[in-house]
């Protein structure tokens, strides 16, 4: 059964066996994308389905990182950059003109460098929930208590909520960014090379999280590591040169991609 | 774009070359302990048991490899299965030494024992076995999957043979009780040789889980196109 579906003209990806359950969260279709007169993104088609881990890999300025920036249009907030074909998301393609606090509070991102508020813990995270919706203080503490436990920082902060966030270390600075994404009750949760500047306990724990969240959010990773795509996502896609070549379980593609330039670059053949 | 993991496959290299040399000394050594044992050689089956523990030696010598390998650059895809691959080859490589050296240990039981004819070609099960052996390596040197696909079916015929044998020394053993230490040992030699058949087999499997990504153990090969 399928649990993730890709083709793209330029290719003929292979489709993998998985859990089909799941109905598709994000449905990208003819996808391109142009920073100026540079196409950076060459007619991609993929299915998402919900509440999966998804990586996409490949070499620098492949463009699994602008893909990222398209399903949350950030690069609107860019001149000179264009998106063409659909991103359905629930139904909705949401390149079409609309409201955009909306869609973030769906779509929700954490970046490579942990970008704490430079503000308290608390406040780091009630920020976002003011923007959408008006809770009073009890119901407050109540969310910003559950997106610090389910960024598995509670524990660590709870005594210092009131503590600048700038005096965490780079792990905790990190999670406390997933807790404010998560604070919103974010459908899809985009991390862009979310651990690339983490130490190894700091990695292990957010990919202990990225494994937990996956019950109740369709989470889309962005890594240079194949090691933690091959730990944490259930299906990684590989891009190269704007194309999407592959996706397919992360077992098989760790272990018998289908196309050679997948195998070639995943064995360091190229890069 | 450029080969990006020049030392890794380098490594890799030298993982393959140093298979492939234990698997020369283990086909030469199936083939020197039938001499030694047909012949009763004493020098040369004792040489069987020297060349032996140099087979134990290269068995540990790939395996750290392969283990530094795996702990150090995380291999994936064709790389991964090639590690894997060459550990389940080394094993069986180093069994089939096992197997020669139980051959030479009845060569050198045999010494005080008279010459008899046996209803049993050993030489011919040897030859068949050993043949398993070098063609599984050449599957693996040459990266021929269908080559190692032609090797699980050369084990039916070595089956064969050890049952043929088995009958003809039982039924020696009935009619010559004289002989029953020799014709012992011959069951024993045969069954070492089809054991040596069932290792060749064995690396014919790993070299087609390295090659083609499946898993054709427990007889599934005989469901699956050999064609790539």
């Amino acid at each position: 059964m399928l649990n993730v579906s890709v083709s793209n003209k330029s290719s003929n990806p292979a489709q993998s066996g998985g859990e089909n359950q799941r109905s598709v969260k994000l449905a990208i279709r003819n996808l391109n994308f142009y920073y100026g007169k540079f196409h950076a993104i060459k007619d991609i088609n993929v299915e998402i389905r919900e509440k999966t881990v998804t990586a996409f890999i490949g070499p620098s300025g492949c463009g699994k990182s602008t893909l990222l920036r398209v399903v949350n249009r950030i690069y609107d907030m860019y001149p000179g950059q264009r998106a063409e074909g659909e991103v359905i998301f629930d139904g909705e393609n949401i390149l079409a003109p609309r409201s955009f606090p909306k869609l973030r509070a769906k779509v929700g991102m954490v970046f490579q460098k942990p970008t704490p508020f430079p503000m308290s813990i608390y406040e780091n995270i009630s920020f976002g929930i003011r923007l959408y919706e008006k809770l009073n203080r009890s119901e407050m503490d109540d969310r910003v208590r559950h997106a610090l436990i389910g960024a598995g920082l509670w524990d660590e902060v709870n005594q210092k909520l009131n503590q600048s966030s700038l005096r965490l270390s780079g792990g905790q600075q990190q999670r406390l960014c997933i807790a404010r994404a998560l604070a919103i009750n974010p459908e899809i949760l985009l991390l862009d090379e979310p651990c690339s500047a983490l130490d190894p306990i700091s990695t292990a724990k957010i990919e202990e999280l990225m494994y937990q969240l996956r019950g109740t959010c369709t989470l889309i990773v962005v890594t240079h590591n194949m090691q933690q795509a091959a730990r944490a996502s259930e299906f990684t896609a590989f891009m190269l040169d704007g194309k999407l070549i592959e996706i397919c379980e992360t077992t098989q593609m760790f272990t018998k991609p289908s196309d050679r330039r997948t195998e070639d670059y995943i064995t360091g053949r190229f890069g | 774009m450029a080969e990006t993991r020049i030392h890794f496959h380098e490594a890799l290299g030298t993982l393959k070359g140093l298979l492939i040399e234990m698997g020369g000394k283990a086909e030469a050594l199936i083939d020197l302990a039938v001499y030694g044992y047909l012949a009763r050689d004493i020098a040369v089956c004792s040489k069987v048991l020297t060349i032996e523990k140099e087979i134990n030696l290269a068995e540990r010598r790939i395996d750290e490899l392969a283990l530094e390998l795996l702990a150090s650059q995380q291999p994936m895809a064709g790389d991964l299965r090639l590690i894997t691959a060459c550990m389940k080859i080394n094993s069986d490589l180093e069994r089939v030494g096992d197997q020669a050296a139980n051959i030479a240990r009845r060569g050198l039981a045999e010494t005080h024992l008279a010459h008899v004819e046996l209803p049993v070609d050993i030489p011919r099960i040897a030859a068949a076995a050993a043949g398993m052996i070098r063609r599984a390596l050449n599957a693996f040197i040459e990266k021929d999957a269908d080559l190692a696909f032609a090797v699980l079916k050369m084990d039916d015929v070595v089956d064969r043979m050890d049952d043929d044998a088995w009958k003809s020394l039982v039924r020696k053993m009935h009619e010559a009780p004289d002989v029953l230490d020799q014709a012992l040992d011959a069951l024993i030699v045969v069954r070492n040789l089809e054991r040596v058949a069932d290792h060749a087999t064995n690396i014919a499997e790993g070299v087609i889980l390295w090659i083609r990504g499946t898993d054709v153990r427990h007889g599934i090969a005989h469901l699956m196109p050999s064609q790539e």
